[in-house]
């Protein structure tokens, strides 16, 4: 097999986000038979893979950064991968996820581990992620080369991204999708 | 005081020769030809403001760029609309209103029929350009009819306009300096209190975003009614 009919190694991640644009990449319904032909997932939620691997072509993005973990992994990603893609609009405003920001990280602990909780009243210390100060989009960790907004993303979009990165064109994405859709 | 006579004057706009009359804006010279300048704070028939910024506009020899909507037109002289620029301009003013507040699509009222999200579009901005603040500020849903979140208000002062100029009423008004600026009612009570608003709802309908909105209403019957106001501003003359 030559160079050009290599397939892309595509990753997917779930960050702070509902999984709802992952829903929508399902969407896309028996297109992805078509996709399926040109890329290899080699991690993601769909799949088994348990550590971020290394020479991945594309990585899509789902979610904002919300804790130490997510940070942590979106440098990864960013090390191990040519091309991300921000999917959906927590990935790209912080969205539903930034909502919490209104109140801070303390009151959200407080409501979580305190008032609503019946027993063994703390703050996680072991194993759960720590919550950052703000929940961030992506951007303002890492460099992102393509945004695709929408809440959930429609799987039209997605396809239409998805082939014009497997053809090597550009396609305008304002014509597809827009914050909240 | 001498009032100065309406002439006509001639210019180019985009390389384009127009005329105008000496005591028309830019912004409505370039309407009167078909040259499209992107809008937020104005709306036909209130008065121009020039709060938002996003008609700005370059002037041959004038260092800085202006908003279209309240620069009359002068003899001679040579608009450019679009430029990268402009481009560049127009994207951080669009970034900085998504950025300051906290416009979550997903959560509010007008999804889809919401003239900040269009121009987003119109403007092909994906991502803001500046960090997100995540302000936080009280709404007031004390009215029985309507809501006010400051929240998503990009303090376009369309409301105030309408209120002011239309009703009749000038019941609202900005409030405080800077990114904590609200628009409140009368001095600053509760929608509620205000004993100058008639509740006539049309700075509701005037609302560019979900600032202002309609209760018990779902994301499916919301549709602002800003082209009635128009009409209604132009029967009035």
């Amino acid at each position: 097999m030559n160079d050009s009919l290599k397939k892309i190694r595509l990753a997917t991640i779930w960050l702070d986000g509902c999984s709802g644009c992952h829903m929508s990449i399902l969407d896309m319904d028996e297109k992805l038979v078509e996709i399926a032909e040109f890329v290899d997932v080699v991690y993601s939620p769909y799949v088994d893979a348990k550590e971020f691997p290394e020479g991945v072509d594309l990585t899509i993005v789902e979610g904002a950064l919300s804790t130490d973990h997510d940070l942590e992994m979106i440098k990864k990603i960013r090390k191990n991968s040519k091309l991300i893609l921000a999917l959906g609009d927590c990935a790209i405003t912080g969205n539903i996820s930034a909502m919490k920001n209104l109140y801070g990280k303390e009151a959200v602990l407080q409501r979580g581990y305190f008032e609503l909780a019946d027993l063994n009243k703390e703050y996680p210390s072991k194993t759960v992620p720590k919550l950052l100060e703000r929940v961030i989009p992506l951007h303002e960790a890492i460099k992102v080369d393509y945004f695709l907004p929408g809440c959930p993303t429609p799987a039209d979009a997605i396809y239409e991204m998805l082939k014009a990165l497997i053809e090597g064109r550009e396609i305008n994405v304002h014509e597809l999708t827009r914050f909240g859709k | 005081m001498i009032r100065e006579k309406v002439r006509v004057k001639s210019f180019k706009i985009d390389g384009i020769c127009v005329t105008g009359q000496s005591n028309q804006t830019i912004l409505e010279v370039a309407h009167d030809n078909g040259i499209e300048i992107p809008t937020m704070c104005y709306m036909e028939g209130l008065s121009c403001v020039g709060s938002c910024r996003m008609c700005i506009v370059e002037i041959k020899g004038s260092h800085e760029p202006i908003p279209a909507c309240t620069a009359k037109i002068k003899e001679g002289m040579e608009v450019t609309t679009s430029s990268p620029y402009i481009k560049t301009a127009r994207e951080m003013i669009l970034s900085m209103m998504f950025s300051e507040r906290s416009h979550t699509c997903s959560t509010c009222v007008v999804n889809g029929d919401c003239e900040l999200q269009s121009k987003s579009v119109e403007l092909e901005l994906e991502h803001s350009a500046t960090p997100y603040l995540n302000q936080r500020f009280e709404i007031d849903a004390s009215h029985k009819n309507f809501v006010n979140d400051p929240n998503r208000c990009i303090l376009c002062t369309r409301c105030i306009r309408v209120c002011d100029e239309i009703e009749g009423a000038h019941a609202l008004d900005l409030f405080g300096r800077g990114l904590n600026t609200r628009v409140i009612h009368d001095m600053d009570e509760p929608w509620a209190d205000s004993t100058s608003c008639t509740s006539c709802g049309k700075c509701v309908y005037v609302c560019p975003t979900g600032a202002l909105y309609e209760k018990d209403i779902s994301e499916e019957d919301v549709i602002k009614k800003r082209k009635i106001i128009t009409e209604l501003i132009k029967n009035k003359s």
